[in-house]
């Protein structure tokens, strides 16, 4: 049988909720991914932070919904995604981005976020050993946390499987097969697979997948180097962002956080984006964020550095998701794509609420807030003030 | 205490080294200089290091060659590998129990810049390949660095005390391996050109085309045209009930033990797998005064030179052959082992099983190239090439013929004018081939005064039997190096042939001993215990394979006149044995422990970083994980400090065992750094007064 209600192109950090959500609602579902297993794409190159403290009211009631899932995984499933609500902590040195801070906390008030501006003694105690010279304080938001991309890929695997979905790995789509003026299935480099309904979750390489039906799609992969140190015991509590650009002039924010196993995974944001889909690890990475952590955080060069590497970030224009059907584009069609990076904080949010568009007609969150994140917006109408 | 260390050693020298202390969960630890803090611990009596966080199992050591990271502690604050890491005067040395925790330095700290350094050859591992390739590249005046992660040059040529095969003229046959690396050495230093670096570790290749060197306590990055991977293996492992019990550990863990840092870790042991690494590393245990109480080898024969079988088999050890090891007894170290017979098909056959009393079992199952750093050379377009064991195990006669022609063919690629002797490709060959036919020959008494046995059945490539004697008596039975040598001719009785067999497979007959023919003299050679042959006077001698033939008089022993430290024992023996007696027992067969050692639990710990179990492994295969990174993602495996190096292929075994073919298993990526790298190093911290 190839014939399946929806077929999800993708089984990463989206595709994975939206077809285990999708399965949910008794939907015969077929993933299709490139690589070997899930979550082997953009997924494990995640550092796993979670945070609803954004400033984007689409993105603030997703990610909501993305830590309610993720929160009580084990209650809801049984299984084990590493979840650890540390919070999110923004310390701050200068006064820009002091008045940055402070100037969203209102909109995040207002969605009943649980964050604050706090001093820097409390800076010092949900960051032990942080440098103390310039800290003005900063935000901390203790109810966002972190999850370990790992361990929630191979669950939403399995939630998806145990509820009927169909996994087809090491297949590459390569495009999608229209009839009249409706989307027909999707063709890969190994059969041909037929359904009424097909999501885009290609993450890195939806822009292909769109351009196969004449949806041009703007993404365009980034992408950042990140690492992972051998485990310590607990000290760091809270996924720590530093908004200060480098002083080495090549790395603008840098964030880590230590994940519920006791490893600290660390990422910078390059101050000249890497274009492409190279995902080799570069010299230039681990003595840069070696000396950004130990600037903040002396006590961090006892650290040992286990693993590095490269992660693709599908970026959109304006820096927000691309999240619904597609108007004038075939019926049937439906985009979760453009994450910029934080498809694993934002995926399963986006596939609880994609999965009730779908069979539902309607998502989740107020329609007009989700439209925000549509194909049809003006993607240069002004960028989030927190990517 | 001193009782750990080996004081006198037939053939190593043991240096007067100065000691000094360090401490070890507050106790006092007295260590010679230039030693690591684990082979300081084990001269102390101490081999459990610490308890691992998961389950508080036990660890200890198991690669001592830095690749695992089963023997970390803490070091003045910081987790280090003990097998890596130099003991000095005053050091606070603990036990990693659980996680480590984060030392509150935290007083602010510069930074310098990252050294960029340029060459034409970056060469890693400075072992037997990559000395070879050195010099080679030196001869030509091109610029190289040489970086190795010990202390001293040579790879594992300075564990290897045994004689080399192959060829005098090309490979150093007759020569001790640690010799050989002291030789290598200072021809390497002869050359300007040629750099190197010790204590220096390189831990990833870039996109950028820059290799991270960890150098002692600087991070470099060195910018070569070319890179030779000269790396050398990891030793295969053996997953079984108890595998993971401190005392289980590699052979070639054991000879740097042993033979680099002169500490004797047990008296009694029992050697896993029959290559010529087991076979080898127990008769590097007898020779430090160490027990082989016994070797299993799955196969129906063992898969090394006979010679070295013969060597082991002759001082009294026992070999199982079609036997495997079934568990490992102990309840926080080793105490005892059950080896028990195997089928054809390696399946365990019921009531074959024995059990024997020792305190360590060494698993010798062969070796896998060390090659991540080559596939990440590949992976970021740097022109590359291995030699060695990193390309294909082998001996190391013929990684230093895999080193000399790596070394040309690096400077052809750099645009020199060089030519690679036609000769050269086919010896390596040769000296990378397997053992060919075992032929025995019955010994034959000859009408002379004087003359040669030459016990050398097997098809090797070795030869220093025909290139030492003076009468040119003793010639190959054919154009080949691996073919047999036959004496036929005129013996000077000088002895030469029987000092430089690598093999000991040499003994010379006195016919005219005794004028009545009741007793003969037989000249054996003998690299145990000098001593310990002249209290003795009356001892058990043996043919060729170790059977018991009875009796033989030590009259003298002699210095070897060509082969450092090894000595020609004169023995009087029954003139009928005088063609069979080939050696001499030293150790008689131990008896089998039918006390019920503390069970070992079933679970068989196949990933030791993570300690994830065969039984997790299997459960995750039959749901259907078909990815190596899906195991790593949700059982660990892999994800620890080696980065896989111990299980993948382990687990490779498992998923072949659940009848999954392995063109179905995808295998795990592999990313920088090889090993672990602290993140002060990283970052250029300048020193402060903090350390």
């Amino acid at each position: 049988m190839t014939s399946y209600d929806a077929i999800v192109v993708g089984g990463g950090s989206v595709g994975l909720p939206t077809a285990m959500f999708l399965a949910k609602e008794k939907l015969k579902v077929l993933v299709i991914d490139q690589h070997a297993s899930c979550g082997q794409g953009q997924n494990k190159a995640a550092i796993g932070g979670v945070r609803a403290t954004h400033s984007d009211p689409a993105k603030i009631k997703l990610c909501l919904e993305s830590l309610r899932i993720y929160s009580s995984w084990t209650e809801t499933y049984g299984g084990d995604v590493g979840w650890k609500m540390g919070g999110y902590c923004f310390p701050v040195f200068r006064e820009a981005d002091e008045r940055l801070l402070k100037s969203i906390l209102p909109i995040q008030k207002k969605f009943g976020l649980k964050i604050d501006w706090v001093g820097p003694d409390v800076i010092k105690e949900v960051v032990p050993g942080i440098k103390e010279e310039g800290l003005r304080g900063g935000t901390y938001s203790p109810n966002d946390g972190q999850v370990s991309p790992l361990m929630a890929s191979y669950e939403m695997h399995r939630v998806a499987e145990t509820s009927g979905c169909e996994f087809k790995f090491n297949e590459r789509v390569q495009l999608i097969t229209t009839d009249k003026s409706r989307v027909s299935g999707v063709k890969t480099d190994k059969a041909h697979y037929w359904a009424p309904v097909v999501v885009n979750a290609a993450g890195a390489f939806a822009r292909q997948i769109g351009q196969s039906v004449g949806v041009e799609i703007p993404v365009v992969p980034e992408s950042h180097e990140a690492g992972i140190s051998a485990p310590i015991r607990q000290f760091l509590g809270p996924l720590v962002v530093d908004l200060r650009p480098g002083a080495d002039g090549r790395s603008a924010n840098f964030y880590f956080g230590q994940n519920d196993f006791g490893a600290v995974i660390f990422c910078y944001t390059p101050s000249t984006p890497f274009c492409g889909t190279d995902r080799r690890s570069t010299s230039e990475f681990g003595p840069r964020i070696a000396q950004r952590l130990i600037e903040l955080i002396p006590r961090l060069k006892n650290l040992l550095v286990r693993r590095v590497w490269r992660g693709l970030y599908p970026m959109t224009p304006d820096g927000s998701p691309i999240i619904g059907p597609v108007p004038d584009g075939p019926e049937g069609l439906f985009l979760a794509v453009g994450m910029c990076g934080q498809g694993f904080m934002l995926g399963p949010g986006v596939g609880a609420n994609l999965a009730s568009l779908i069979v539902h007609g309607r998502p989740l969150i107020e329609e007009d807030v989700l439209k925000q994140l549509c194909f049809g917006r003006d993607f240069h109408a002004g960028e989030e003030a927190l990517k | 205490m001193s009782e750990f260390r080996i004081r006198t050693h037939p053939i190593l020298d043991v240096p007067k080294v100065e000691e000094f202390t360090f401490t070890f969960n507050g106790e006092a630890i007295r260590a010679r200089r230039g030693e690591v803090i684990s082979s300081a611990l084990f001269a102390n009596g101490i081999r459990i290091f610490g308890h691992h966080p998961k389950d508080s199992a036990p660890q200890g050591i198991f690669c001592a060659n830095g690749q695992c990271s089963q023997c970390m502690v803490i070091a003045d604050g910081v987790p280090v590998k003990a097998c890596m890491t130099l003991a000095r005067e005053g050091m606070v040395v603990t036990s990693c129990d659980g996680m480590p925790g984060l030392p509150a330095a935290d007083r602010p700290v510069t930074f310098g810049e990252v050294e960029t350094v340029e060459t034409d050859v970056l060469i890693v591992g400075g072992g037997p390949s990559g000395l070879c390739a050195g010099i080679e590249l030196g001869k030509l005046g091109i610029e190289t660095l040489i970086v190795d992660d010990k202390e001293e040059l040579g790879g594992k040529l300075g564990l290897q005390t045994h004689a080399f095969f192959g060829s005098i003229d090309d490979c150093f046959a007759g020569t001790r391996g640690h010799r050989i690396g002291h030789i290598l050495r200072e021809q390497v230093a002869q050359f300007d050109c040629v750099r190197t670096w010790t204590g220096a570790t390189a831990v990833g290749v870039f996109a950028d085309k820059r290799v991270g060197v960890q150098h002692r306590s600087r991070y470099v990055l060195v910018h070569p045209k070319v890179i030779l991977i000269s790396t050398g293996a990891r030793e295969k492992n053996l997953a079984f009930p108890g595998c993971d019990l401190p005392g289980v550990y590699g052979a070639g863990a054991f000879q740097t033990l042993v033979n680099r840092d002169l500490v004797r870790p047990t008296d009694r042991l029992f050697v896993v797998g029959g290559g010529n690494v087991g076979l080898i590393a127990a008769y590097h245990a007898i020779q430090a005064g160490i027990e082989v109480v016994g070797l299993v080898e799955a196969l129906p024969r063992c898969g090394g030179y006979k010679v070295h079988l013969d060597k082991i088999l002759r001082l009294g050890v026992p070999v199982y052959t079609s036997h495997t090891v079934v568990r490992a007894f102990g309840k926080t170290e080793v105490e005892g082992i059950e080896i028990a017979r195997v089928d054809a098909s390696f399946k365990v056959v019921p009531k074959t099983s024995r059990r024997f009393k020792v305190d360590t079992i060494l698993i010798a199952v062969g070796l896998s190239p060390l090659d991540s750093l080559l596939v990440m050379a590949k992976e970021a377009n740097v022109p590359v090439v291995s030699a060695g064991d990193a390309k294909e195990i082998a001996e190391a006669s013929a990684a230093m013929f895999s080193g000399r022609l790596a070394g040309r063919k690096i400077a052809k690629m750099l645009g020199r004018r060089t030519f690679v002797p036609q000769v050269w490709q086919p010896l390596m060959e040769t000296l990378r081939s397997k053992p060919g036919e075992t032929r025995m020959r019955r010994p034959k008494p000859r009408d002379l005064r004087v003359y040669p046995v030459v016990r050398c059945y097997e098809e090797i490539p070795c030869n220093p039997c025909t290139q030492v004697c003076p009468m040119h008596s003793i010639r190959l039975a054919g154009d080949s190096i691996t073919a047999l040598p036959t004496f036929e001719g005129r013996c000077t009785g000088c002895g030469r042939c029987v000092s430089i067999c690598p093999g000991l497979a040499i003994t010379l007959v006195v016919e005219n001993y005794d004028p009545k023919r009741r007793r003969a003299l037989v000249i054996l050679p003998s690299e145990t215990d000098r001593g310990a042959l002249f209290r003795e006077r009356t001892i058990t001698t043996t043919d060729v394979e170790g059977k018991t033939l009875g009796e033989g008089t030590v009259i003298a022993v002699k210095r070897s006149p060509i082969l450092d430290k090894r000595n020609l024992l004169l023995l009087e023996v029954p003139y009928e044995q005088r063609l069979d007696v080939a050696g001499y027992r030293l150790q008689e067969p131990a008896e089998q422990w039918d006390a019920l050692g503390a069970e070992s639990k079933d679970d068989v710990i196949v990933c030791r970083c993570e300690r994830v179990t065969r039984r997790e492994i299997v459960r995750e295969i039959r749901r259907g994980v078909r990815d190596m990174n899906q195991l790593k993602a949700v059982l660990r495996t892999g994800m620890g400090a080696c980065g896989g190096k111990t299980c993948t292929e382990l687990i490779e075994r498992i998923f072949r065992e659940e009848g999954v073919p392995l063109n179905e298993v995808t295998e795990p990526t592999n990313r920088p750094f090889v090993t672990e790298v602290p993140l002060s190093l990283l970052a250029s911290v300048e020193e402060d007064d903090e350390e």
